[in-house]
């Protein structure tokens, strides 16, 4: 196998064991709203029956992310659906222009590059999606599958590639005889090992994981990250492996990144992140996975409603509308089991989840008839009052002006660092809760 | 103890392709109590789709049940048996199509898929579609049961119910989505729900919320459930007893505690060994080797022994069937002969090598080996 002192792209510029590979500063991606459901809704006519300019509107995928990936390190990346994971990943390969930031590989900037140089860099930065079905062309045989990026980059004579293709098919656990094989002679679990052949082929530092083992049944999932691992430790591999399923990702990385909609929450050492949460985001996540084994306490932590829309995102901290932990507005006096019952009511109000509109027993449920004293406990009875006038959006506005939009969860960004419990790694926490 | 609500006995469902006959399901047995929640759990490919359907008699051409008899609170939702001349037929006890449409699916067993979207009219609203349903089943008026529909909606965790009932489906997260299709499902208040991967395509935070829901409705409703799913932790979580499945077959059968702490067959054990697990950091994985072979032409013997770390000699000629292997002392099947119950040659037979290298050549199947 060729060594990577070889590659014509280390030298000067060689960086080592720990030290930043790949620098994501302030990286936003915006994608203007042209098609799906949210245009469809405003899909108004004038009188000329020709549709309504209702003025564009962008969908805030990624929004100001940082974070730095090590030589040598896996870096898990956990978010849900739609956070914005796969467009961070698509970013940072520049198949995306970042909408604002920058992407700093080896030092430089990504977008400086052009020519010779560009070409060179995208050699070094390799990926792996999701469906091992797709990303194969039919037609090929797995042999020139693996050669194409080599080819691609002007590497090794045709002998050559296909000598190294045949090595680095058996490097990834398949037979080398299999190099005149048509992917689909293939089950899932080694058409992903045929990607990662490939992605190894032209020798690159870093590869960019996107759900890699998602697709596959848990046993094949096993195999396939047994030999990521290996192959890392064997070429010296960056990967930024991306993934919803924190048991994989707890498997495989070094640190961990947790996103929701479209930002970082929490960056921490794989250990301090899984043994000291502590953003309520990745608590309610880690508190969500059902554990393999029937004995383990049967809390199940269950956070309410669904994710915003990433196109009108709420102010302040992102996850402020699903969080069980609401910080207290400060102009209110109010003792935590009295905030406890404001929010509550609050949230049962805004989901409309019940149909009684008596006072005295609204009262009764949700403030076990003490509704609290002062400023807060006035607007609460004024919300009550609506809601006996059976107006209940003015009701909902009203708790959610008076209290939600009130509390610093709304009004400033968090961006917090903790002392880690475990480890010396840097342990950075997107909520006001840290801010003493 | 009282009769089981739901029986299966000795099913079996073949498909009839151009490449030749899959056996999907191939003689599985098992039961469902009052109240209970059973898993039925295993990798792709295994036949738990195809068994469920078969209990509702919703296997889909070229497929079809071609042996067994389930009965459910008594009465035979089918029965086949092979005549004189080898082919298969239903017995005079299989309650007719008609019988079964009207008075059993949907009021009395109720069905849940993996992608709401299949269930769901994307042409008609939400509240609609579940008032339909309702008003058709239940006998009530259409405003009794738009009433219902916006209750159920409402029971079911959906936000906003009376406003979002005049929703279409793409308006509503894949969540709501499965939300509505419990709300359908418990709409008649039947005694049994079939949920096959219910919660399989949903974020994890959201699967929570669903399987949150289920526990709540299961107490209320005292509904028993078959659940599907192809993941050890929803089973740990939600299931009262398991069988899992390989390749057409149940292979282990027990109560959820004695499956995870005194597992009786390879196949169960490697798959609990090869899951990375949320709760502890696991440095090396143990994979199981190969791949599942196809159900076209499972190999003869036990069906794992291709991929078993105890395969011997003997385990390529006898088939197991799943026995008791705890002498009665609590409900727990397995098929394996490893175990006393089977009176065969495995202890003085030689180990077979499984998995290395050789499987290449043959369908690729030992291709997946680590080592
Ligand atoms: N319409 C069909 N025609 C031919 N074979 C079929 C058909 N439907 C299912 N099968 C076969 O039956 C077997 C069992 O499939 P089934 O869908 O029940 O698996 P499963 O356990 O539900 O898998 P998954 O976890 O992927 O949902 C498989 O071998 C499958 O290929
Ligand atoms: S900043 Fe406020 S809303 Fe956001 S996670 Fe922290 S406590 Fe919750
Ligand atoms: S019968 Fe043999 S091959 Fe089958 S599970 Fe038991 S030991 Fe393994
Ligand atoms: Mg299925």
């Amino acid at each position: 196998m060729t060594e990577r002192a070889s590659s014509a792209s280390d030298g000067a510029d060689a960086v080592g064991f720990g030290e930043p590979l790949v620098e994501i500063q302030n990286v936003s991606k915006h994608f203007p709203n042209e098609e799906g459901m949210f245009s469809w809704l405003s899909f108004n006519r004038d009188a000329d029956g020709l549709p309504i300019e209702t003025g564009r509107e962008w969908v805030r995928a990624v929004e100001d992310v940082s974070f730095t990936i090590r030589k040598g390190e896996t870096l898990g990346l956990v978010g849900e659906s739609g956070c914005g994971k796969s467009t961070l990943a698509r970013t940072i390969l520049r198949l995306l222009e970042p909408t604002e930031g920058s992407i700093y590989f080896k030092g430089t900037d990504l977008a400086d590059l052009s020519g010779e140089r560009l070409r060179n860099t995208r050699k070094d930065i390799q990926m792996i999606f999701q469906d091992p079905q797709s990303s194969l062309d039919p037609r090929m045989k797995v042999g020139k599958i693996v050669e194409e990026p080599m080819q691609a980059h002007g590497m090794l004579d045709s002998e050559g590639r296909a000598a190294r293709a045949q090595e680095l098919l058996e490097k990834v656990g398949l037979d080398p005889q299999h190099y005149n094989r048509y992917p689909h002679a293939f089950s899932g679990g080694q058409r992903q090992r045929i990607n990662l052949a490939r992605a190894l082929s032209v020798n690159p530092d870093f590869i960019v994981c996107d759900e890699p083992v998602s697709a596959l049944d848990v046993s094949i999932q096993a195999q396939v990250l047994n030999t990521m691992r290996d192959l890392q430790k064997e070429f010296g591999l960056t990967y930024l492996f991306i993934a919803h399923d924190l048991s994989v990702i707890r498997h495989i990385s070094d640190r961990v990144a947790v996103m929701y909609l479209g930002q970082l929450v929490e960056l921490a050492d794989k250990q301090e992140l899984f043994e000291n949460p502590t953003h309520p985001y990745t608590q309610a996540l880690l508190d969500s996975i059902p554990v393999p084994d029937p004995r383990a306490d049967g809390h199940r932590g269950v956070l309410e409603g669904d994710v915003p829309s990433p196109i009108d995102p709420p102010s302040g901290c992102r996850f402020r509308t699903r969080c069980p932990e609401l910080i207290t507005p400060a102009e209110y006096d109010l003792t935590d089991a009295e905030w406890e019952r404001v929010r509550s009511f609050m949230r049962h109000v805004k989901r409309r989840d019940f149909t009684e509109t008596d006072p005295d027993a609204l009262s009764q449920r949700y403030f076990d008839g003490q509704i609290p004293s002062g400023d807060a406990g006035d607007k609460v009875s004024a919300a009550i009052d609506d809601i006996a006038a059976d107006d209940w959006d003015a009701a909902a506005e009203r708790l959610q002006n008076a209290f939600a939009e009130q509390s610093i969860c709304a009004r400033e960004e968090p961006d917090y660092e903790v002392d880690p419990e475990y480890g010396a790694d840097r342990h950075t926490v997107a909520c006001h809760l840290c801010r003493e | 103890m009282s009769a089981p609500l739901l029986r299966v006995d000795d099913l079996q469902v073949q498909f009839f392709t151009e490449d030749g006959v899959v056996r999907a399901v191939d003689g599985i047995s098992f039961d469902v109590r009052e109240g209970e929640l059973v898993g039925l759990v295993g990798e792709s490919g295994a036949g738990k789709s195809v068994a469920v359907s078969a209990i509702m008699r919703l296997v889909e051409s070229p497929g079809r049940i071609v042996g067994g008899h389930i009965e459910f609170k008594g009465e035979t939702l089918i029965e086949v048996e092979r005549g004189d001349d080898g082919e298969s037929y239903r017995t005079d006890a299989t309650i007719p199509d008609g019988e079964l449409r009207e008075r059993i699916r949907g009021r009395e067993i109720a069905i849940i898929f993996q992608d709401p979207m299949e269930s769901l009219n994307p042409v008609f609203t939400v509240g609609g579609q579940l008032r339909e349903f309702i008003e058709l089943n239940r006998d009530l008026s259409e405003e009794d049961a738009r009433e219902e529909a916006v209750r159920m909606l409402r029971e079911v965790g959906i936000p906003e119910a009376a406003a979002r009932y005049d929703d279409y489906p793409h308006q509503f997260s894949g969540g709501m989505r499965q939300r509505v299709l419990i709300a359908m499902a418990l709409a008649c208040e039947p005694a049994l729900i079939i949920a096959d991967e219910p919660t399989t395509a949903l974020d994890v935070t959201v699967e929570a919320q669903i399987l949150d829901l289920v526990d709540e409705l299961q107490e209320r409703y005292d509904t028993s459930f078959v659940w599907v799913t192809h993941d050890m932790g929803v089973v740990a979580e939600i299931c009262d007893r398991v069988n899992v499945m390989y390749l057409g077959e149940i292979v282990e059968q027990a109560p959820v505690d004695d499956l995870f702490y005194d597992t009786q067959h390879p196949y169960t054990e490697a798959l609990l060994d090869s899951v990375p697990r949320p709760d502890e950091t696991v440095e090396e994985l143990n994979p199981i080797k190969g791949v599942m072979p196809e159900a076209i032409n499972p190999p003869a013997g036990c069906r794992f022994h291709t991929r078993c770390p105890d395969a011997r000699e003997a385990c390529k000629t006898t088939n197991p069937d799943c026995r008791d292997v705890t002498d009665g002392v609590t409900e727990h099947r397995a098929a394996c002969i490893k175990h006393d119950a089977f009176e065969t040659t495995y202890e003085g037979s030689p180990p077979l090598e499984t998995g290395s290298g050789g499987g290449f050549d043959v369908s690729l199947s030992g291709g997946e080996t680590d080592d």
